[in-house]
């Protein structure tokens, strides 16, 4: 095989635990009786439920709409009847309105569910508004809108599409499992995104641990010379954005700029297979890949499950709770959000759903930091953690903005290494909101 | 399910299996060897000295933090145990039982915990104690008192500043590597301390950059004043000083950039007060002075950021 090797400065080496999941087959999850598909399933401005209480909606129906640029509509999941339009729980911990759909188990397509022609034939514009209308997010779990990272400004020039394909979260094997069973759809999806975006060059980056992946992915493309994979070094995080972008191109996105600062756009696995099912069956993005793993669990799988549906019953389908967990995440170990209930629909961000017992979630008192230094050593952005943290603490934000805490993207390592176990990226999330803050207020 | 159960707390969910104790604790298993080269070669006082500073250590953290400090006591992470070894290993083998007790209490209670306990302290505690035993009582300290039933009456160091021996009077190579010779009782054997920082190397512990620059700095430096850079390696303090002092977290920068700038100057000084200086050796001098140098040279050595461009700082 032909695929080059890469990696990025720093990182760490969590226990990565994928053998929960790893070689067992993607499974179609049971669809649930009821959906709750909250109106929230990007960043950006909720949408606007289009349907009401007592609607009969089919699936892959319009039923939430956007609002404004950095927003995508939203498609009901399954057929049935609406039951109610209400505000539930959603997994960033509050009440969003959200649409409950009953499911009448006959998986009625919407009329506007055909296939969008060939990509040949495609206007890279036709492209892009294909979608925007399959309500297409990153899949990572940042959900920004697919379109809008398609439609840099005119004076940026993109040069490549890298496939984030490194799956660097501890726990979670969805991207792998989508490479293994969905190879060309991805290499389509790829394909759709350089046309619209005018590139011709399309990297994939892998991380090593997954070989079956990476053979998939490189069996199925045709143009080797257009595309390329990169088999990536284990190491957390080789997902993050701006570590793939530089281990991939060499690039380095500048401080406080986007990929695009590079002439890079990255789009996760999971996107790219959206795109593709948007183009080839006209299926919005209406159902995602979920490892659902951890010490808590009966029997972990990854499964292909319909978005609304509740994690309690996707629990259920994995043999429920071997023991009692004591911590619910969406989405992975290291930067997953924890959950306070179960009873929460999965949404386009759920990469994961992670269950952990007593003794794998217990957090140790943090102690005094010792200095000793490996924060620093594992920093992908190269910061100084310790000194980030305990000028958070004293609430010197000033001084945390020279020490660039703008520039932390949030991976936890520092936290993960801390022998002293310090919760430096919480207190440096702490600086980074009151910077953004008080800039905002014009201070 | 009682879902009031559920933890809710912060990313990162999973943590790495280290501690401040567990790291402390192979600092005391990679100082193990180094133990029982002194008590092979200088006899059984060497243990009871060093015990006697571990205890003196760990009972004054405990009581400073207990009854004077009234704050958690924090004497389970080891880190007391680290300083009484270090400083047991800088006396001399004769050296009575009370300056042992004197010099912990020092390191503990005036170094360590009147700046803030253990991160806080800016110098090396052991070291700043054994400065200052050196100073109060400095026949106690220095060669003299190296007289032994079986050794040489000076340190080899102390022989080589005198210029009374001839290069034959001095011990082999053979013998420092060993530690069959002269010297305070975790000094001796450069073998036993190699095999010490190569275990904390290879656990992570510490990095092999200060060392290894430090070490190797004093060994071009001789070298370039005409003397024997394997002899300066392996006689004196330096392995001790190199591996397990001038790395002490606390005490030495936290930067890439700053860690070599320090061992330099750790190399540097060290070589100029052995050649030069009125000492017959630098290692405890050089740390010193440049443990009260960090803050300055990491404020200097801010490593670039990833996507910084220049001047942009």
């Amino acid at each position: 095989m032909d695929v080059k090797h890469s990696t990025f400065k720093g990182g760490i080496h969590p226990p990565y635990r994928k053998e929960l999941t790893k070689d067992k087959p993607l499974k179609v999850a049971r669809t649930p009786d009821q959906v709750v598909i909250p109106m929230s399933l990007h960043i950006g401005a909720p949408c606007t439920p289009m349907v009401k209480k007592g609607d009969t909606v089919k699936k892959g129906q319009r039923i939430g709409d956007p609002n404004g640029f950095v927003s995508v509509p939203i498609h009901a999941s399954v057929s049935g009847q609406v039951v109610a339009v209400e505000p539930r729980l959603h997994p960033n911990g509050q009440q969003v309105m959200s649409v409950v759909i009953q499911n009448d188990g006959l998986e009625t397509l919407s009329e506007e569910v055909v296939p969008k022609g060939e990509l040949d034939n495609l206007e890279p514009a036709a492209i892009k508004e294909i979608i925007l209308n399959a309500g297409i997010v990153g899949l990572g779990g940042a959900t920004f809108p697919t379109h809008v990272k398609l439609s840099p400004p005119p004076d940026k020039k993109i040069d490549f599409v890298v496939i984030n394909a490194a799956e660097c979260e501890p726990y979670l094997t969805t991207d792998d499992q989508l490479m293994r069973v969905y190879p060309e759809k991805i290499i389509y999806g790829l394909k759709a995104m350089m046309k619209v975006l005018g590139v011709d060059k399309g990297f994939i980056g892998i991380e090593d641990n997954k070989p079956e992946a990476l053979e998939a992915i490189y069996q199925a493309i045709d143009d080797k010379g257009k595309i390329e994979v990169f088999s990536l070094h284990t190491k957390y995080p080789q997902g993050s954005e701006k570590q793939l972008i530089t281990a991939v191109t060499g690039r380095e996105v500048p401080s406080g700029g986007l990929p695009m600062d590079a002439g890079v756009v990255v789009s996760n696995v999971g996107t790219a297979v959206a795109v593709s099912d948007a183009i080839q069956l006209g299926m919005p993005l209406v159902e995602r890949v979920v490892t659902v793993t951890g010490s808590a669990i009966a029997d972990p799988q990854t499964l292909m499950v319909k978005i609304g549906t509740s994690v309690n019953h996707l629990i259920d389908e994995c043999g429920g709770f071997s023991e009692p967990p004591a911590k619910i995440i969406n989405g992975g170990p290291m930067m997953g959000i924890a959950q306070f209930s179960s009873e929460i629909p999965v949404i386009k961000g759920t990469s994961g759903i992670l269950c952990l017992n007593e003794k794998d979630a217990h957090v140790e008192e943090p102690s005094a930091c010792i200095r000793c230094g490996k924060c620093v050593s594992v920093c992908p952005v190269k910061l100084l953690p310790l000194y980030l943290s305990e000028y958070s603490l004293r609430g010197d934000y000033d001084t945390c903005k020279k020490y660039h805490a703008l520039d932390c993207v949030e991976c936890g390592s520092c936290s993960f290494i801390c022998p002293a176990k310090r919760t430096l990226v919480s207190s440096i999330r702490v600086a980074k909101r009151e910077i953004i803050a008080s800039s905002r207020k014009g201070n | 399910m009682n879902e009031q159960l559920l933890t809710v707390s912060s990313s990162p969910h999973i943590r790495a299996s280290h501690s401040t104790a567990s790291i402390m604790r192979d600092v005391v298993i990679a100082l193990l060897p180094a133990m029982a080269a002194g008590i092979i070669f200088l006899g059984i006082n060497a243990a009871i000295l060093t015990l006697i500073c571990i205890v003196t250590s760990v009972l004054t953290e405990f009581v400073v933090q207990r009854f004077i400090m009234k704050r958690k006591v924090t004497v389970t992470d080891w880190s007391a145990v680290v300083t009484g070894i270090l400083l047991g290993f800088n006396l001399p083998v004769t050296a009575p039982w009370w300056l042992a007790v004197i010099g912990s209490i020092f390191a503990i209670a005036i170094v360590k915990q009147a700046f803030g306990g253990i991160g806080q302290n800016f110098i090396n505690p052991a070291l700043a104690a054994r400065a200052f035993l050196l100073a109060s009582w400095p026949t106690r300290m220095t060669s003299a008192a190296f007289v032994t039933d079986t050794y040489t009456t000076a340190t080899p160091l102390a022989l080589l500043k005198s210029g009374e021996v001839t290069a034959a009077g001095l011990p082999s190579y053979m013998d420092l590597f060993m530690g069959n010779i002269g010297g305070s009782i975790g000094e001796i054997s450069a073998l036993a301390l190699l095999i010490g920082g190569i275990y904390l190397i290879v656990r992570q512990v510490i990095s092999w950059r200060i060392p290894v620059i430090f070490i190797g700095t004093v060994m071009v430096f001789t070298f370039a004043a005409g003397q024997d850079p394997l002899y300066h390696a392996m006689a004196g303090g330096l392995l001790l000083g190199a591996f397990f002092m001038a790395t002490d977290y606390s005490s030495s920068p936290v930067t890439v950039r700053g860690q070599i700038i320090y061992a330099l100057g750790c190399g540097i000084i060290t070589s100029v007060i052995r050649l030069w200086g009125g000492y017959p050796e630098g290692v405890s001098y050089s740390i010193l002075l440049m443990n009260v140098a960090t803050p300055l040279i990491e404020r200097f050595s801010m490593p670039k950021i990833y996507g910084e461009v220049k001047g942009d700082a």
